[in-house]
């Protein structure tokens, strides 16, 4: 075969060919995205140093640069003195620590008990319907726990009323807050997860499992010391990966959930419902703009370190 | 076999031999069966309450079995369409134009990373690979958006955030240096054939699994998103289907208040049921589809697991 001019050995030193040029043409526009949509905004983050003021008859970037003074780090040490905030950044780590765990143990137990039903049919129809809640918006979501909250309507006050008990103010009692949180955010997750971790089990060797029947293993057993072990390292993955996003959370969740409740703020207000409210209600664009950049610069540290875990586990893993 | 395996199931009997003991597959069974349920009886129950007639729920509250049936507020929402329909217009606009717009940056970029001999392909994928990292923050990006780009209350606000991503990107490169053969390129570029020729009359039509996915993706993303009309959209007519279940969260008064039907209606307003009829219409198109399309999310899924 001729070998044609372009294949050069990758990344030597080379004439930028007419065929460059036609690629870079190609994916023009998509750089102009990364350019309009993400590393503009990149720029962004000054306004987290600076005590932004509005010029008024003048452009965003006049009121930034010309109008706005350099306060350095002011913005942030009134952010962290804030007693809201200790609460807030502890609300975001406590429920991402539960949700973490949880992700990983219930889907991976789940995607071992189905796939071990005798009926496929059943168990791809359950699965299907498991399925149905990771395609709906959280505000949909938000209408569902609705109807079995609401204090006058809801399902689960009319069964109490229906008993003779008395009616639970769902949405002004913060104690009952942390678990539904927690059972919507896996009512939503785990079927997508359990998912994931069935069709690594359906990849796997399934000559090792009959050589374990034939050593007398159970079945219990086989989980224990076949399945789980082949399976660590996409659960290591799939742990890290999460841990690596462990200062963001679901703003839909934590937001429209509660239905921005006042009195439910102490267990539902996490960092990015923080940076959201203290912007949009409070238009204090100062805080939120530290509250948004700390996170930002947080999350990065934690990427790029639990991607240097997954690379340790298995170098093929990692994101880069 | 491929579908199969992604699908997560073996063959029935390979494993007949190896089974659990039936005490504990009716077990299994029954648990599965319960969660299939808990994740679907909460929208039945919506269509139910939906269904329901304003008066029963008034004095018995939501209840799986209404005393009363009744289709008043789906007749109602239709005398009152002109609100819902540009909702709902401005959804479908958004999700459409959105998808092949999306497409289009998605793939062009993930084909220009997977060609081995492209000049900048380390610059570009490190251009491309930042963002996953670092983000200016929501902060910078609505001040940038609204004051800078000046987008406030256009499509354009709802579409350009969500239209490419890192990720799929990356789905899509894997995707074209795993199944398009080098040599198909090379010898197309010998013919005398432009990369954008190459990648309109061969690779794109190769494609379609990758694209499905792709597409499938971006298309449920932009029906279900909320969050970018919450921060950029404030005029109701621009509202997305989504977005107006947020805004109707505290009161629906502005569906009566719409137009001539205030005087005949407003007495009569359906309120408790006229928002879980307007749940009912936006997840409707959804719950009909996603189990013809589920298994394209699967493969999507394993395929992003993949590093290129």
């Amino acid at each position: 075969m001729r070998k044609p001019a372009g294949l050069a050995k990758p990344g030597t030193k080379r004439r930028i060919t007419l065929d460059d040029w036609q690629l870079v043409g190609l994916s023009l526009p998509t750089l102009l995205w990364y350019l309009a949509i993400c590393y503009i905004p990149m720029f962004g983050i000054v306004i987290a140093f600076k005590n932004y003021k509005v010029a008024p008859g003048q452009g965003f970037l006049y009121s930034l640069f010309v109008n706005s003074k350099w306060v350095g780090l002011k913005n942030f040490e009134f952010l962290f003195r804030l007693p809201t905030w200790k609460n807030v950044f502890a609300n975001t780590i406590g429920y991402n620590i539960v949700f973490i765990v949880l992700g990983v143990i219930i889907p991976v137990a789940l995607a071992i008990l189905i796939s071990q039903m005798y009926s496929k049919r059943l168990a791809k129809t359950c699965q299907t319907a498991m399925f149905f809640p990771h395609f709906i918006s959280w505000v949909v979501v938000s209408y569902f726990v609705y109807a079995f909250l609401a204090t006058d309507r809801g399902l689960l006050n009319n069964l109490r009323m229906g008993m003779g008990e008395s009616k639970i103010l769902w949405y002004q009692t913060p104690q009952y807050w942390p678990y539904i949180l927690v059972f919507m955010q896996l009512w939503k997750t785990t079927g997508y997860s359990m998912v994931v971790y069935l069709a690594a089990i359906s990849g796997l060797d399934q000559e090792m499992y009959e050589a374990a029947l034939i050593d007398g293993a159970t079945k219990f057993q086989q989980a224990r010391y076949i399945t789980l072990p082949l399976l660590r390292p996409i659960i290591s993955i799939m742990f890290i990966l999460a841990m690596g996003k462990i200062f963001n959370s679901d703003f839909g969740l934590f937001y429209r959930i509660p239905r921005d409740s006042g009195s439910l703020v102490s267990v539902t207000q996490t960092i990015d419902v923080y940076i959201y409210k203290a912007l949009m209600n409070e238009n204090n664009i100062n805080y939120s703009s530290a509250a948004a950049l700390f996170q930002s610069v947080l999350g990065c540290i934690t990427i790029l370190i639990s991607n240097l875990v997954v690379k340790k586990i298995d170098p093929e893993s990692g994101l880069f | 076999m491929a579908q199969s395996k992604l699908a997560g199931f073996k063959d029935a009997g390979e494993l007949r031999f190896n089974r659990v003991h039936p005490v504990s597959n009716a077990f299994i069974s029954c648990l599965f069966v319960v969660l299939g349920l808990m994740a679907i009886v909460p929208f039945i129950f919506v269509v139910i309450i939906s269904f329901s007639s304003e008066e029963s729920i008034v004095t018995n509250g939501y209840s799986f079995i209404p005393a009363q049936w009744s289709t008043y507020t789906y007749e109602y929402l239709w005398q009152t369409r002109d609100e819902i329909f540009s909702c709902f217009l401005t959804s479908v606009t958004v999700t459409i134009l959105g998808t092949l717009i999306g497409l289009f940056l998605i793939t062009t970029m993930g084909y220009t990373l997977s060609r081995p001999t492209f000049r900048f392909r380390k610059l570009y994928t490190v251009l491309v690979f930042i963002p996953m990292l670092f983000s200016g923050g929501m902060v910078a990006s609505y001040m940038v958006m609204t004051q800078l780009y000046q987008l406030k209350n256009t499509l354009w606000a709802l579409i350009l955030p969500l239209a490419c991503s890192t990720f799929y990107v990356i789905i899509v490169r894997t995707f074209f240096t795993t199944t398009v053969p080098d040599s198909i390129v090379e010898s197309a570029k010998i013919d005398g054939a432009t990369q954008l020729k190459i990648f309109i009359r061969i690779v794109l039509p190769i494609s379609l699994p990758a694209l499905a996915t792709i597409g499938l993706f971006l298309t449920f993303g932009f029906w279900n998103d909320w969050y970018q009309a919450m921060l950029y959209i404030s005029e109701r007519s621009k509202y997305p289907l989504q977005y107006l279940l947020v805004s109707i969260e505290k009161s629906v008064d502005f569906l009566s208040r719409s137009d001539e039907y205030i005087l005949t209606t407003a007495n009569n307003l359906p309120s408790e049921t006229v928002r879980m009829a307007i749940v009912v219409i936006s997840v409707l198109p959804i719950a009909c589809s996603y189990p013809f399309f589920q298994k394209y999310f699967v493969s999507g899924l394993t395929v992003g697991a993949v590093k290129g």
